[in-house]
C-alpha cells in the first residue's frame, strides 16, 4: 500500500467511532475487478483487487492487498508510423514483426500476468496522539520483480484536528526483461544474428520521503497537503523500447546497414529525483461531496505536469449514489525526449521516444454508481474514458510530415467492486 | 516558487487561529466513510496504477517507482 493510502486510512481512524463486532473490532473486505482497453488494438488489462482489512478496538489496524494484472495486446515500441512497411526483432531475437505503411509500430511482448501483494500495518505508540504505520508489498512479473517497505509516523494536535505524518519508503526493484539487457544507444539486429544485449539483469533503488499535513477545516471539510521527494537509482531504461533513426531528408527511417536495423536501444539517465505536492479538499454539502485535487510534480530529467481531479457525489436517494468525475493531466516532455534520430548527427547521451516521456495532456471522465444493500455493503460500478492527447515535438522532415509521429490514445475503464464490513 | 508558497500555507495551517476546532461531538459528519480521504480503497489504488503507467509522473497520491515495469 502506498504511505498516502496508510494516511488516507489513518486519518479515518482519527474521525470514524468505532462501530465493529461485539469484540470491537471491524473487518472490511473491498474487492474491484478492472477492465482496462486502450484503441488501435493496443493494451488491454483484466484487473482484479482485493483488500482484506482489520480495523482493531485500540485503533490499530492492518491492511492485506492482493492484486493480480493480466495484461494482453500490444504497446507503442517508440518508432512512429512510415510510409514504408518496418520491420522489428522481437526482444527474444528469435522471431521478428513487420508494421504496415501508416500503422504505429506496436510490440505485443509483454503479455504478463504480475501478481502484487502488500500489508500494512498501523498502530498507537507512545501516546494517545502518535501512531506508527509500516508497510511491505512484493510484485513479481516474468520480467520485474519488486520489493519494498515503508515506515510513517503520524502526530495529531489541535484536539486531533490536525495530523502530521513523515514517512519513508524503499523500493528494490530487479528487471529480467526477456532477451536479456540491450545495450544503450546500439542498434537493434536482425532476427537469428547476434543481438547487442549484454546481461541477464540489472537493478533500480527508489528511496521516497513524505510529509503529510490533514487538517480539519470545519464540521464539513478536511483537508490534505502532501509533499513527497524520490530519487531513483540505477536502471531505467525501457529495454523493450527503441529510438528509430531518420534520414534527415527523406525522412524515413535509414536502409538496414548488415545486421544492424535502423532503431537504436533508448538510454535514459541511471538517476532521477522527483518532487510532488498534491492538494486534496473533501467538502460535505447538505448531502453531496465534492471532492478536489491538486498535484504537481516535477524532476530532473525535465518532466513537469499538472493534474486536477474534481469528484461529485450525488446522493440518490438512501442507498444510492453517482459520482460523476473529470481528470485534467497536462505534461511537458523529459529533456531527453525525441520522435526519432536523424542520421549524421552526434548520439545524444540519452534519448528515448517513449510517449510516456513526451509531452501531452490527458481528460479522463466518467462516473462510479453505487448501491448500499445496507449500512455495511456496497455494489459499484465505474466507467470512465481516457483521451491521451500527444504533441509533436521539434522539427519534423520529409515522411515525418505525412505521418502521426505523437499518436493520441484512447482508453476505456469499467469496473465492478463490491465492499462488505462487520 | 510554487512549492515555496504552498509549502509555507501549509505549515501555517495549524497556527491559524481563524479555523475553528471541531469538537470531538461535532465530528459527526467528518465521520461519515463518504468523508475518508481515499474516495474507494481500491478504485484509487486502481486509478494510480494505471495513470502512473500511462504518464511520466508519480507521487502524491501515490508513492514508490517499484512495483511494476510500467514506467
Amino acid at each position: 500500500m502506498k504511505i498516502s493510502e496508510q494516511l488516507a486510512l489513518a486519518s479515518c481512524a482519527l474521525l470514524q467511532p468505532v462501530t465493529g463486532n461485539a469484540d470491537g473490532e471491524t473487518w472490511r473486505v473491498d474487492s474491484e475487478l478492472l477492465v482496462y482497453s486502450e484503441s488501435d488494438g493496443r493494451v488491454s488489462i483484466l484487473e482484479p483487487v482485493a483488500n482484506l482489512g482489520i480495523d482493531f478496538e485500540d485503533e490499530s489496524s492492518l491492511d492485506v492487498k492482493l492484486v493480480i494484472d493480466a495484461m494482453t495486446g500490444a504497446t507503442p515500441n517508440g518508432a512512429h508510423a512510415s510510409s514504408s512497411a518496418q520491420t522489428f526483432t522481437r526482444p527474444s531475437g528469435n522471431g521478428e514483426y513487420t508494421v504496415a505503411p501508416g500503422d504505429i509500430p506496436l510490440d505485443d511482448t509483454f503479455h504478463d500476468t504480475r501478481i502484487a501483494l502488500s500489508a500494512d500495518w498501523l498502530q498507537p505508540v507512545i501516546d494517545d496522539s502518535t501512531r506508527l504505520a509500516l508497510g511491505a508489498n512484493v510484485s513479481s512479473e516474468f520480467d520485474y520483480f519488486s520489493l519494498g517497505a515503508s515506515a510513517t509516523l503520524l502526530r495529531d494536535f489541535n484536539g486531533r484536528n490536525t495530523t502530521l505524518s513523515a514517512g519513508i519508503g524503499l523500493n528494490s526493484d530487479t528487471i529480467t526483461p526477456k532477451g536479456g539487457i540491450p545495450d544503450p544507444l546500439r542498434n537493434m539486429t536482425s532476427a537469428g544474428t547476434p543481438a547487442n544485449r549484454s546481461g541477464d539483469s540489472d537493478t533500480k533503488t527508489t528511496t521516497d520521503l513524505l510529509l503529510g499535513l490533514t487538517q480539519v477545516i470545519d464540521r464539513r471539510t478536511i483537508m490534505q497537503f502532501n509533499y513527497t521527494l524520490g530519487k531513483v537509482d540505477g536502471y531505467q531504461n525501457d529495454p523493450y523500447k527503441i529510438v528509430p533513426v531518420i534520414d534527415p531528408v527523406t525522412g524515413l527511417p535509414i536502409a538496414q546497414s548488415g545486421n544492424d536495423l535502423p532503431y537504436l536501444y533508448e538510454n535514459r539517465p541511471d538517476s532521477r529525483t522527483r518532487q510532488a505536492l498534491f492538494w486534496q479538499t473533501v467538502h460535505h454539502l447538505s448531502e453531496d461531496v465534492i471532492r478536489v485535487s491538486y498535484r504537481h510534480y516535477r524532476d530532473d530529467w525535465g518532466i513537469d505536469s499538472d493534474t486536477v481531479e474534481l469528484k461529485y457525489r450525488y446522493v440518490l436517494g438512501e442507498h444510492d449514489y453517482i459520482q460523476p468525475r473529470l481528470r485534467y493531466y497536462r505534461q511537458g516532455a523529459a529533456d531527453f525526449y525525441a520522435h526519432g534520430l536523424y542520421d549524421g548527427e552526434p548520439l545524444p547521451q540519452y534519448v528515448t521516444a517513449d510517449y510516456r516521456q513526451g509531452e501531452f495532456d490527458s481528460i479522463t471522465a466518467g462516473f462510479r454508481y453505487g448501491h448500499s444493500f445496507d449500512r455495511r455493503s456496497e455494489l459499484n460500478f465505474r466507467f470512465d474514458l481516457m483521451q491521451q492527447n500527444s504533441k509533436v515535438i521539434g522539427t519534423l522532415v520529409g515522411d515525418q510530415l505525412a505521418q502521426d509521429v505523437a499518436p493520441d490514445l484512447s482508453a476505456l475503464f469499467v469496473s465492478v467492486g463490491y465492499s462488505v464490513r462487520w | 516558487m510554487k512549492f515555496r508558497i504552498v509549502l509555507c500555507c501549509a505549515i501555517a495551517l495549524p497556527a491559524c487561529s481563524s479555523l475553528n476546532t471541531v469538537k470531538p461531538w461535532d465530528k459527526d459528519i467528518l465521520a461519515r466513510p463518504e468523508m475518508s480521504l481515499t474516495d474507494s480503497l481500491t478504485g484509487d489504488a486502481l486509478d494510480t496504477h494505471i495513470f502512473f503507467s500511462k504518464e511520466g509522473s508519480s507521487g502524491g497520491s501515490g508513492m514508490g517507482g517499484g512495483g511494476c515495469g510500467c514506467n
